[in-house]
């Protein structure tokens, strides 16, 4: 017990700065929420996320009414960016689960700080990305023919469609997200509504808190659920990226047929989840003041999370090469080699640079310690990351097995607004979750605390 | 602090839940339902046409065999129409002065269609062809119910896919010997299944597996 104590104790007063008190923990996060005073900047980047928000409506009208040919899709490439960005998005969404239930599984206290908005950001990542798959399918307002549902047709989906697996997968993935979210958000719940002043938020907090009053069954059915739901969510960190890597892996185009995308694809996902972690935690502690909850260590540990994951996208890409020649079919090394070399070796490149040049500079301590630097490497990742996804499935499909068939790729501006548009909605949600519910959780931090340690007599 | 919330409100909350799951079954049963009726297929209503024509009248009454009128239903992907000329084969010579047979004549002298309203619309989706339905034993009553008790006519089944695939999935449970295609109220000489066994034997009916690929009807 003693020997524990001596290794504990530094990174537990790294992870909180001195000086918090149970009291004050509370006061600095609920009053971001119960302030009247909505800070400019929020309005600021809230106007600027509804506007890219309308702009997603009038592409998603766009595409209603003119179909799918709005955005760049062309024979053989029919996947384009609709499904970069699903990947993308769905990707980013693994850190936050990854935060909230194995590193809690893990005893990784640091986590603490950061699992709130970590899985805040999954939800709206899931529902960015939920958007691609249906608005791509043609007829998007007949996508409950996905479900297995005693329909008229008397036919069910088919269950050895990787796409099928996909529907299942992330809408698992989006249920135990939002269940765990939820119940971790009960007991600050309760505080807020202990603590606001206008009725209609004691009302609207109180309908939410679902009747918490803190008492030590509550705490004890509270640790079993929230036990239960990060042993559910741990392997859906796993397994949803590895069924949206069989999308690629069940097909038969070249550049995509192979067994190890499952692990590259859920590092490069975690990779991501973690860039944008870092994108959202640096400018918020900033204009917030919480550098006192979320230090440099918590920026230091995610950025290591980041590194170690690019390294193993970048092993990634070897074997990707190394593969292709080893294998000795023809029409993997050509894949390879019109990747690299190809009409698209300059999106090829950039990613290289990205995620696997990049990344090494997290090595040095200066550059994980110095917020600013790392926040510009987290959006170098994202970027890099979203070309991975698009350099995948662009360049396999634009030269498949039928050069009869080939053809370059160009994308219109109803992509680019599209996608604009779902980074629209990711901020939008995001920060109405910042001004509506604590961002941080309060009796987690709390529990850093040196105070909260109860002193118990060792057992026999 | 004063209660925000009456004591009643854990009872409420609880109940919520229960009748939120209600709800939900109850919205699933009524979609469920609703996708299937008649107001939704278009079954069993009947549609207004130029000329009150009675299949009742000329099919049970009279007697007439289907194909007399449907003339191509034995070697074309379409039953066919009958042309005017098909009624005046007889309306020449009786009913000449029946107003309601007025349009039918008009037709004739003018040497124009008269414009049917088409009671059993399939979508253009789905390919579909009478002759093969004939020859391989599905009688016109299996789809078409009834004709020779119908005043005027409706639309007797769904149409939808599921209807389709209950035969395409089990034949044996609908098809009949050919001479009994246009048969009105054909009872099996025996047991159905045993029949229909052979009959499928006999008639080189395809396995299930092609009867329910999806280019066998949508190409």
């Amino acid at each position: 017990m003693a020997d524990q104590q001596v290794v504990e104790r530094p990174t537990e007063e790294q992870i909180i700065a001195p000086g918090y008190s149970f009291a004050s923990v509370t006061d600095q996060i609920a009053a971001v929420v119960l302030t009247k005073h909505t800070p400019k900047f929020w309005f600021a980047a809230f106007s600027a996320a509804l506007g890219l928000l309308f702009l997603f409506l009038l592409a998603v009208g766009q595409l209603l009414v003119y179909g799918v040919g709005v955005w760049g899709l062309r024979t053989p490439v029919f996947w384009g960016w609709a499904i970069t960005n699903f990947v993308w998005w769905i990707g980013i969404g693994h850190a936050g689960t990854l935060i909230s239930a194995i590193l809690l599984l893990l005893n990784q206290r640091w986590r603490n700080s950061i699992n709130r908005f970590a899985e805040a950001m999954t939800l709206f990542a899931v529902a960015c990305a939920g958007m691609f798959p249906i608005l791509h399918l043609g007829r998007p307002w007949l996508m409950y023919w996905l479900f297995p549902y005693p329909n008229t047709m008397g036919i069910e989906p088919n269950f050895r469609s990787p796409l099928v697996w996909d529907v299942f997968a992330v809408s698992t993935y989006a249920t135990v997200s939002a269940l765990f979210w939820f119940v971790g958000l009960i007991p600050d719940l309760a505080t807020l509504r202990d603590r606001a002043k206008p009725r209609i938020l004691k009302v609207a907090y109180g309908i939410l808190s679902l009747g918490w009053r803190g008492s030590a069954r509550h705490w004890s059915v509270y640790e079993t659920a929230s036990l239960l739901l990060a042993g559910l969510a741990t392997p859906l960190v796993l397994s949803v990226h590895t069924v949206v890597s069989f999308d690629f892996t069940i097909g038969i185009v070249p550049g995509w047929h192979s067994t190890f995308f499952p692990p590259y694809f859920v590092a490069g996902a975690i990779y991501s989840g973690f860039a944008m972690v870092l994108a959202l935690a640096i400018p918020l502690r900033q204009v917030y003041g919480l550098q006192g909850l979320i230090t440099d260590k918590h920026l230091d540990n995610a950025a290591k999370v980041m590194m170690a994951t690019g390294l193993i996208v970048g092993y990634s890409y070897i074997m990707e090469a190394f593969a292709a020649w080893y294998g000795g079919n023809t029409y993997e090394m050509a894949a390879i080699a019109h990747r690299m070399f190809g009409p698209y070796k300059v999106y090829y490149w950039i990613l290289i640079s990205c995620n696997v040049i990049a990344p090494n500079a997290l090595w040095f301590k200066g550059i994980r310690r110095n917020s600013a630097l790392l926040f510009v490497w987290s959006l170098i990742v994202l970027v890099g990351m979203w070309l991975e996804r698009f350099v995948i499935i662009v360049s396999s499909l634009a030269q498949d097995n039928l050069p009869g068939s080939w053809r370059l790729f160009h994308a219109t501006r109803w992509d680019v607004f599209t996608f604009l548009g779902t980074i629209g909605l990711f901020t939008f949600l995001f920060f109405l979750f910042i001004r509506a519910l604590p961002m941080i959780s309060i009796f987690e931090v709390r529990t850093l605390l040196p105070q909260s340690r109860v002193k118990e007599e060792v057992q026999g | 602090m004063s209660q925000i919330f009456h004591h009643t409100a854990n009872y409420i909350a609880k109940m919520s839940l229960v009748l939120l799951a209600a709800l939900l079954l109850f919205a699933g049963w009524v979609m469920d339902r609703g996708s299937r009726s008649d107001f939704v297929t278009r079954a069993e209503m009947v549609r207004e046409q130029p000329v009150p024509f009675s299949h009742a009248h000329h099919v049970g009454g009279m007697g007439l065999d289907c194909r007399y009128c449907h003339t191509s239903v034995e070697k074309s992907s379409f039953a066919n129409i009958p042309p005017t000329k098909i009624c005046m084969n007889c309306h020449s010579q009786i009913w000449l002065t029946s107003p309601t047979l007025e349009p039918v004549r008009a037709s004739f002298r003018d040497n124009t269609s008269i414009r049917w309203t088409r009671v059993h619309d399939l979508p253009d989706f789905v390919y579909f062809n009478h002759s093969i339905h004939v020859a391989k034993g599905v009688g016109c009553e299996t789809c078409h119910g009834r004709v020779d008790k119908m005043a005027l006519t409706w639309q007797q089944n769904s149409l939808q896919m599921e209807w389709c695939l209950n035969c395409h999935r089990n034949p044996e449970r609908y098809v009949r010997p050919r001479e009994f295609i246009t048969t009105m109220g054909y009872q099996p000489a025996g047991d159905q299944e045993e029949i229909g066994r052979k009959l499928v034997a006999e008639y080189h009916i395809q396995n299930p597996r092609t009867l329910t690929s999806c280019n066998t009807c949508h190409r």
